[in-house]
């Protein structure tokens, strides 16, 4: 099985390739990516080399442009994908179709995965993203059980790709405004959730309120830990009832399904996190990378490594089963 | 301008479910979007009555769609919405796609219509969608007016008709995840209908207490009512032909009429938003979407000019 990194920067780009990664995906320091957080993400020089060291040590170069473009500033988006083209990357992640579109009719050779920020849940509607823009791949939303995906896998030609380690949409990627419903920025839109810019912490005395954009959906107690504030993961109440109402603040750990989804027929295992250290990719991807090379060789999983680099040290295994929902 | 009546977000018992189309059959709106939108396991409750709605709304001289669902991944789902394409052609009314997969089932070259769950943000997208043949659409209400002005302006040259949020809590987010179900301490497969007691979603606080969203089920909706009443002349001004209100469970009827009189220029915004006050003393409303900073705000106010 193929390990797909992230990387936010030349730096974490560099480390994931020599850890072992097979596929880093990355994207422009614009907002054509949904991961467009200060200082993160490749001007096009920094781009072109990066493809050209992954490409020396037999790595593969994978461009997110996976926002969805804004009306009137098409061009944008229009060329990142043409860029993506000349720097040799070989693939790109896109979701919008209008998108799609314009890179199968202006460059016809470059390989076209459908973002999860499409949300493409079951085989109909991945064929039809096949018959229409002739993409390879489709990464897989996070509210499908291992059962469905194997389903998927049995109707498709498509090559599938799912999230196996980091942050944890709660909603279907690229169908929610939650983030702009509160802040005025969006996935979608602007490539962020949960903007840094909107938080703050405030102090009450005996406890920390974490607000964003104004709205309190954390308190902790002194010595307790606060949680970033992402708006899924947040506390919140109903007339009778306080609590994680949507998820409570863990991130995704599927490292021991990785047989189940080997057996499904996932062609690839994707690991979030294009905003975290080269330290911490490095370690992530080494470990992944041991794990599948495990399996490939019969050999048992190494177990709970990666417990520690969780956010919160809460882990979940998401949609995969099927309980969660 | 015309007014459509989007299709009804929550899980009402059967017979108020009724009792809303028929209403509607009377008052004048101009197209109803009918079917289920969020959830499949709550159309067999009341799937056998969308016939005799559909016929209620055509003999009033409605224009009519069915919806798709707005997330498509069980076996179950993905049958419902392969069987849309005839349920419409057999009761004569076209398809409303709220998720690709649905435009994926219909036969090529069959007119459609596409909801505010696809997500059309740019000119790209509009012109596949009409090149498959989408004649209406009506656009994901995250979009500031900026984006509804280019989209209306391309969308004249591609015929298709550009319909934008009027009123209603937004829907912000659709899961695999059944949030009424967790709420209950159950599980989506086993949730024994938790949502059927909140026929307006159930408000969710932040933990100030401040009304914040609701949860319908999958879905997740802002706790306020988005109201375009200050917006109207401003979107009319840029190529905006319709209007989509949303059902809600008090006074709904009443909301159309104040709609349509502010449509028709018979009153102005003031007296729109305080009619809607008279309908649900306390309903809060945003139009921050539309145009102020953020989706939650309420500016109150008309649009500049662009």
């Amino acid at each position: 099985m193929e390990i797909v990194c992230p990387a936010g920067t030349p730096a974490a780009l560099r480390a994931a390739v020599k850890a072992g990664a097979h596929t880093v995906y990355c994207g422009f320091n614009d907002e054509t990516n949904a991961r467009n957080f200060p200082g993160l993400n490749f001007d096009r020089a920094e781009m072109r080399e990066g493809i050209r060291f992954a490409h020396d040590h037999g790595s593969k170069v994978l461009i997110a442009i996976n926002t969805f473009p804004r009306a009137g500033a098409e061009g944008i988006w229009h060329d990142a994908v043409s860029d993506a083209a000349s720097a040799g990357a070989d693939a790109v992640i896109l979701a919008d179709p209008g998108l799609l579109a314009f890179a199968m009719q202006n460059h016809p050779d470059l390989r076209r995965h459908l973002s999860v920020q499409a949300a493409a849940a079951n085989s109909d509607v991945i064929n039809f993203y096949a018959r229409c823009f002739d993409v390879k791949r489709v990464v897989l939303p996070r509210v499908l059980s291992v059962a469905e995906i194997a389903a998927i896998n049995d109707q498709t030609k498509v090559e599938t790709e799912v999230f196996v380690f980091g942050g944890l949409c709660v909603m279907a990627e690229g169908r929610c405004s939650l983030s702009s419903y509160a802040t005025g920025l969006s996935p979608n839109m602007n490539g962020v959730c949960s903007p840094a810019s909107h938080v703050d912490y405030h102090d009450e005395g005996d406890t920390l309120a974490v607000r964003l954009g104004g709205y309190t959906i954390h308190r902790a107690k002194p010595g307790e830990p606060a949680p970033y504030p992402t708006l899924c993961k947040g506390c919140f109440a109903t007339q009778d009832q306080k609590g994680y109402l949507f998820e409570d603040p863990v991130s995704l750990n599927a490292e021991q399904l990785i047989p189940q989804l080997k057996k499904a027929g996932v062609t690839a295992l994707k690991i979030e996190g294009r905003q975290r250290s080269r330290s911490y990719v490095a370690q992530v991807v080494r470990n992944f990378r041991d794990a599948v090379d495990a399996l490939e060789e019969g050999r048992e999983l190494p177990a709970g490594m990666l417990a520690r680099l969780s956010e919160g040290q809460a882990e979940t295994t998401g949609a995969y089963r099927k309980i969660w929902r | 301008m015309h007014l459509t009546v989007g299709p009804n977000q929550f899980f009402w018992k059967p017979d108020p479910w009724s009792a809303l189309y028929d209403e509607l059959a009377r008052i004048a709106v101009d197209r109803v979007v009918i079917g289920e939108l969020i959830c499949s396991k709550r159309l067999p409750f009341y799937q056998d009555r969308i016939p005799d709605a559909i016929e209620t709304l055509l003999a009033a001289g409605k224009k009519v769609a069915v919806t798709s669902l707005a997330l498509v991944t069980l076996k179950r789902e993905r049958k419902m919405t392969a069987e849309l394409a005839g349920l419409g052609a057999e009761l004569g009314v076209e398809v409303e796609v709220n998720d690709l997969t649905a435009l994926a089932m219909l036969p090529e070259g069959t007119a459609f219509s596409v909801g505010p769950m696809v997500n059309v943000y740019n000119e790209g997208t509009l012109a596949w969608l009409a090149s498959r043949g989408a004649t209406r659409v009506c656009l994901p209400p995250e979009l500031p007016l900026a984006s509804v002005a280019a989209l209306c302006q391309h969308a004249r040259g591609l015929g298709v008709a550009i319909e934008v949020w009027g009123h209603g809590r937004l829907p912000l987010a659709i899961s695999g995840r059944c949030y009424h179900a967790r709420l209950h301490g159950r599980t989506k497969d086993n949730c024994q209908f938790a949502c059927e007691d909140d026929p307006d979603g159930l408000t969710v606080d932040t933990l100030d207490r401040q009304p914040f969203l609701a949860i319908n089920g999958v879905q997740t909706l802002s706790d306020t009512y988005a109201n375009a009443a200050n917006q109207i002349e401003a979107l009319r001004e840029v190529g905006v032909s319709g209007l989509r209100l949303s059902p809600q469970s008090t006074g709904f009827a009443r909301l159309c009429h104040l709609f349509r009189q502010r449509i028709d220029g018979k009153t102005d915004a003031a007296a729109l938003v305080s009619g809607l006050d008279e309908i649900a003393r306390g309903m809060r409303l945003s139009d921050g979407f539309l145009s102020g900073v953020a989706g939650a705000d309420w500016t109150g106010k008309p649009l500049q000019p662009l």
